[in-house]
C-alpha cells in the first residue's frame, strides 16, 4: 500500500508543480508580450483582412466589404446574445434552432396571416408588428430555457440543447420541411416591405449592418454601465457570492437567455428578409459560429470574463475568414480546418495570457 | 538530533520584489517546528522553497547534510517532503477514499477495496470514523481538512508541512490533529506547523521562527516563549496588539430574533432544534460552538440561505420568514460567508465593484451606475473600514485575508443595514488584522447596527462579543452576557447535551 500510496502522491504534486505560477521575464519583453495578447484578436484580424488583401483582388474593395458586413452582422449579432449568456457562465445551443423557427414564423404570418380561430378571422400584421411579435417569441423561447436552467436545475448546455431540437422540430412541422417562397407580403393587406430588413439599404450601408450597430453599442452599453450588466458579471464570477449579495440571480439568468433567443429571432428574420424565403433548416450550426465568435474575443466559458467589443472583433474574424477563403477559392473542407485551428490558437493564447496576466 | 533539512541564506526574487531576505531555517528529526507570522513575511514562500515548488534565487538547501537542488514538488516527495496546503484541494464530487487516492495505483486498473481499506486506516489513525465512501461535498469543511491530512499522511513522509491546518478545525478536531502530531513525532517525522493561532503554537511546538518583511526576525525554544513575546516579535516596533476595554453597548432594541427554529438534517448541514436567538442593535453577539453544532446553519435560517421546517424569523418586528435572501438584503439584512473564495469573492471583478455589488440600485439612474455616486461611495467605505486597498481598481485577488474580508464587510455594510451577519469573520485572517478586524465590527456595533457572528474561539467571543450563545448539536446550551462568562462555561456549554444554568 506505501508504495501505491507513494507514487499516487508523488503523481499529485508533480501535478500540483505543473500549475505553478510562473518566475516573471525581463519586463520590456513580457510588456510588449501582455500587450500583444491583449490585442491579440484585433491583431488577427488585421493579419487576416492583410493576407486576403494580397490574395484576392477585389477583397478590399467597398462592395466586398459591405458583403462582408452583412454576413458579419449575422453571427455577430447572434454571438452578442450569446455574450450575456456566456458571462453568466451558461451557454446557449439554441439560437441557429430559434432563428430557423423565427424566420419560418415570419414567413407564415406574412403569407397566411394570424387565425383567430374562436373569432373565425385571419389577421395579417403589418411588417413591424410581425417583426416585434416574432422577437417577443424567440425571446420566449429563451425564458423557457431560462426556467429549465432556473427552475429545474437542468444545465445550461443539456436545457438549449433541448431548445435546439424542439425549436428545429417546429420549424419543420410549420410547413412540413417545405420552404416559404415569395415572402414580399401583399399590398392589398398592407403587409410588403419584409425584405427591407435584410436587403434594403441605408446612406449605402445594408440595414442588417446598421441593425448590428445599434444592438452593438446598446449591449455594450448596457454590459459595462448599468447595474444589470454589473450583476451578469458577478453571476458569472461567483453565483453563491452574488446571491449571498442579495442578486435576484434567477432573474438575470431569465434576462440573458431572453436576450439571446430575442436576438437569435432578429437573425432569423434577417436571413429569411434577405433571401425572401423561409426555409426550416435555415440557421443550422449557427450557435457553434456565433459561440466561437465569443470565445475568439475572449470569453470565459466558465463566466464572468467577456466584453461586447471582443466579441464584434471574434464576430468580424469569422466572418472576413470564411469569405476570403471563399474568394480565394479554397475548398470547403480546408476552411473547416482552418476554422478550427483558429478558434482552438485562440484559446491557448487566452491561457497563455491568464498566465502572464 | 538530527537536521533533517536546513535551508540557507535562501534569497527569493520575483522579478524587483525580494520576498526573502537570506533566511536560515532548519527542520530536526521529531520537531514540530512553528513558523510564524503576518501575511506577507514570507512563510509562504519558504515552505513553497521547502517543498519544491519554487527555487530559491540563491542560496542552498540540504538534506541529510548534503546539498541538493529540488526540481519540482515530485522530487521534494521522493525525498520525503510532503505538504498540506492551506486552502482546501479536494474534488468535490469524488469520495473520501477516492480523493486520498486521487491517481489511482501503479496499475491501470483500480483497486477500490484496496484503497478504501487504506483510507479507512489512515482515518483511523487520525481518530476519525469519516466512511471512505462518502462524497466529499456531504463533509464540513473541518471533516474535509481532516481528509487534506490523511492525503498527505498517504505517504511515508519524513518531514510534513502543515500551512495553517487548524483553520477550519473545532476544538475536538484540532485535539485529534495534536495527537496524530505527536505520533508523527514519536515516528521521527520533522514538522513545519504554520498558525495564526498562537496558544495552539505554544501548545504543540518544540521550536519557534518569527518572521517578519522576508526576514528571520526571533527564533525560540518554544519553552522560553510567551503569546506576549510572539506578539511583539511579530509585530515589530509599529504594532502592539491592543486589547481595546470594552465599552459595554447599551442593550437596545431587538432587531433580529429567531423563534423556536428547527429543522431536520440534510445534505452537509446540521440540524437545529427550538432556537430562539434576539440580536439587539448596537450590541454583538457572538454565536459559539463546535464545528457542526448548527452554529453556521443559524446564520443561514436566519439569511434564508436554508429553509427551517418550524419557526419564525423576524426583522425590526417584521415577519421575513417566508422572504427570498434577496428580499431580506432589502431589508437591512446582510451577510457575510465564511467560506471566502467560494462564496463571497468574485474574482473576476475589482475591490471597488466586489463592494458596490450589494448596493448597485442605490448608485443608478434608470438601471445606468452613475460612476461618481458609485466611486464616492466606495471610497468612503473603503476609509471607514482601513480596507488597505492602493486603488479600488485592484483585483480582490491581490488582497491579504483580513482586507479581503474587509472588503466584504464592506460589501454588506454598502446598503445601510440593520443587521449584519458574519460567518465566522475571521477565518484566514493573520493576528495583527484579527484585531483590526474587530476593532471595526466594535466600531459598527456603536452605531448602532446588530452584529452576529459565529466563532470556534472562545477567546474571541469573550473579548468581542456582548452577548454570547453557545449551542451544540442544534440546541441552544447557554445565553449569556459576555462579562458574566467565562472560558471554562462557554466550553462546558458547547459540549453539554441540555441547556445549561448559569
Amino acid at each position: 500500500m506505501n508504495t501505491l500510496a507513494k507514487s499516487i502522491s508523488e503523481k499529485g504534486k508533480a501535478l500540483a508543480t505543473s500549475i505553478e505560477p510562473q518566475t516573471a521575464e525581463p519586463q520590456g519583453k513580457a510588456q510588449a508580450m501582455a500587450l500583444l495578447l491583449k490585442f491579440r484578436t484585433v491583431l488577427a484580424l488585421v493579419v487576416v483582412v492583410a493576407i486576403f488583401a494580397v490574395l484576392a483582388p477585389n477583397f478590399l474593395s467597398l462592395g466586398n466589404a459591405l458583403i462582408m458586413l452583412k454576413h458579419i452582422a449575422i453571427v455577430a449579432i447572434l454571438a452578442i446574445g450569446m455574450t450575456f449568456v456566456i458571462l453568466t457562465g451558461g451557454i446557449d445551443l439554441s439560437v441557429g434552432s430559434i432563428a430557423g423557427l423565427a424566420g419560418m414564423v415570419a414567413g407564415a404570418l406574412l403569407l397566411d396571416g394570424l387565425r383567430l380561430s374562436a373569432l373565425g378571422v385571419v389577421i395579417y400584421p403589418s411588417v413591424p408588428l410581425m417583426v416585434a411579435m416574432v422577437v417577443v417569441l424567440g425571446a420566449a423561447l429563451g425564458l423557457f430555457n431560462g426556467l429549465m436552467v432556473n427552475r429545474f436545475q437542468v444545465a445550461p448546455f443539456i436545457a438549449t440543447l433541448g431548445m435546439l431540437y424542439m425549436a428545429r422540430g417546429a420549424a419543420m412541422l410549420m410547413s412540413n420541411g417545405a420552404t416559404f417562397p415569395n415572402l414580399v407580403g401583399n399590398p392589398a393587406l398592407g403587409n410588403e416591405g419584409f425584405s427591407w430588413l435584410g436587403a434594403g439599404m441605408v446612406l449605402g450601408i445594408p440595414v442588417p449592418v446598421w441593425i448590428l450597430a445599434i444592438i452593438a453599442l446598446g449591449a455594450g452599453f448596457v454590459a459595462a454601465r448599468t447595474t444589470f450588466g454589473r450583476r451578469v458579471y458577478a453571476v458569472g464570477g461567483s453565483e453563491r457570492a452574488a446571491l449571498l449579495s442579495g442578486v435576484r440571480v434567477d432573474r438575470i439568468k431569465y434576462a440573458v437567455y431572453a436576450i439571446s433567443g430575442g436576438l437569435a429571432a432578429v437573425v432569423g428574420m434577417l436571413v429569411a428578409s434577405d433571401l425572401e424565403a423561409a426555409h426550416p433548416a435555415s440557421g443550422e450550426s449557427f450557435e457553434l459560429s456565433s459561440i466561437a465568435a465569443v470565445v475568439l474575443g475572449g470569453a470565459s466559458l466558465t463566466g464572468g470574463r467577456g466584453t461586447i467589443a471582443g466579441t464584434l472583433t471574434g464576430a468580424c474574424v469569422i466572418g472576413v475568414l470564411g469569405d476570403g477563403m471563399v474568394m480565394v477559392g479554397i475548398s470547403e473542407f480546408w476552411q473547416m480546418v482552418i476554422k478550427g485551428a483558429v478558434i482552438v490558437t485562440a484559446v491557448v493564447l487566452d491561457r497563455l495570457q491568464e498566465r502572464l496576466g | 538530533m538530527t537536521v533533517l533539512l536546513s535551508a540557507s541564506g535562501v534569497v527569493k526574487r520575483y522579478g524587483g520584489i525580494t520576498a526573502l531576505h537570506g533566511v536560515d531555517f532548519a527542520v530536526q528529526a521529531g520537531q514540530v517546528h512553528v513558523l510564524i507570522g503576518e501575511n506577507g513575511a514570507g512563510k509562504s514562500t519558504l515552505m513553497k522553497i521547502l517543498a519544491g515548488i519554487e527555487t530559491p534565487t540563491e542560496g542552498s538547501l540540504a538534506i541529510d547534510g548534503a546539498l541538493v537542488q529540488l526540481n519540482g514538488v515530485r522530487d521534494a516527495a521522493k525525498r520525503g517532503i510532503g505538504m498540506v496546503h492551506q486552502e482546501l484541494n479536494l474534488c468535490p464530487n469524488l469520495t473520501v477514499a477516492e480523493n486520498i487516492f486521487l491517481l489511482g495505483s501503479g496499475s491501470t486498473l483500480l483497486d477500490k477495496d484496496g484503497e478504501r481499506d487504506a483510507a479507512r486506516g489512515l482515518l483511523a489513525r487520525l481518530r476519525q470514523t469519516i466512511d471512505p465512501d462518502r462524497r466529499v461535498d456531504t463533509l464540513s469543511i473541518g471533516e474535509q481538512q481532516i481528509v487534506e491530512i490523511a492525503k498527505a499522511l498517504a505517504e511515508e513522509c519524513r518531514m510534513l508541512i502543515l500551512d495553517e491546518p487548524t483553520s477550519a478545525l473545532s476544538e475536538a478536531e484540532v485535539e485529534v490533529l495534536f495527537e496524530v502530531i505527536g505520533d508523527l513525532k514519536r515516528a521521527g517525522v520533522g514538522l513545519v506547523y504554520i498558525s495564526h493561532r498562537l496558544e495552539e503554537l505554544l501548545r504543540v511546538g518544540d521550536a519557534i521562527t518569527i518572521m517578519r518583511d522576508g526576514r528571520i526576525v526571533a527564533n525560540r525554544p518554544a519553552a522560553q516563549a510567551s503569546v506576549g513575546w510572539i506578539i511583539e516579535q511579530m509585530l515589530g516596533e509599529n504594532g502592539k496588539l491592543q486589547r481595546e476595554g470594552r465599552e459595554p453597548c447599551a442593550e437596545g432594541t431587538p432587531v433580529l430574533t429567531l423563534s423556536g427554529v428547527s429543522r431536520g438534517r440534510d445534505r452537509g448541514g446540521a440540524a437545529l432544534e427550538d432556537v430562539d436567538l434576539q440580536a439587539r442593535a448596537g450590541s454583538i453577539l457572538a454565536i459559539y460552538g463546535l464545528l457542526g453544532s448548527g452554529r453556521t446553519e443559524m446564520l443561514e435560517v436566519a439569511f434564508g440561505a436554508r429553509k427551517a421546517e418550524q419557526g419564525t424569523v423576524t426583522l425590526c418586528g417584521q415577519d421575513i420568514t417566508g422572504l427570498s435572501i434577496a428580499q431580506r438584503v432589502e431589508k437591512g439584512l446582510l451577510f457575510v460567508s465564511e467560506d471566502r473564495k467560494a462564496q463571497g469573492l468574485f474574482p473576476n471583478l475589482d475591490v471597488g465593484r466586489n463592494m458596490a455589488l450589494s448596493d448597485l440600485a442605490r448608485f443608478a439612474r434608470a438601471g445606468v451606475v452613475q460612476p461618481e455616486k458609485e466611486v464616492s461611495a466606495i471610497g468612503q467605505m473603503i476609509a471607514r473600514l482601513g480596507v488597505k486597498a492602493a486603488t479600488p481598481q485592484v483585483a480582490i485577488t491581490a488582497l491579504s485575508g483580513g482586507n479581503q474580508q474587509k472588503a466584504l464587510i464592506g460589501r454588506a455594510l454598502m446598503p445601510g443595514p440593520a443587521a449584519l451577519l458574519l460567518d465566522e469573520p475571521t477565518r484566514g485572517v493573520d493576528v495583527g488584522a484579527r484585531a483590526e478586524v474587530f476593532s471595526r465590527i466594535r466600531q459598527l456595533a456603536q452605531d448602532g447596527l446588530a452584529v452576529v457572528f459565529t466563532t470556534s474561539d472562545v477567546l474571541e467571543a469573550l473579548a468581542i462579543a456582548d452577548r454570547i450563545v453557545v449551542i451544540a448539536k442544534g440546541r441552544i446550551t447557554l445565553d449569556v452576557a459576555a462579562d458574566q462568562a467565562s472560558e471554562a462555561m462557554l466550553i462546558g456549554a458547547a459540549n453539554a447535551e441540555r441547556a445549561v444554568a448559569i
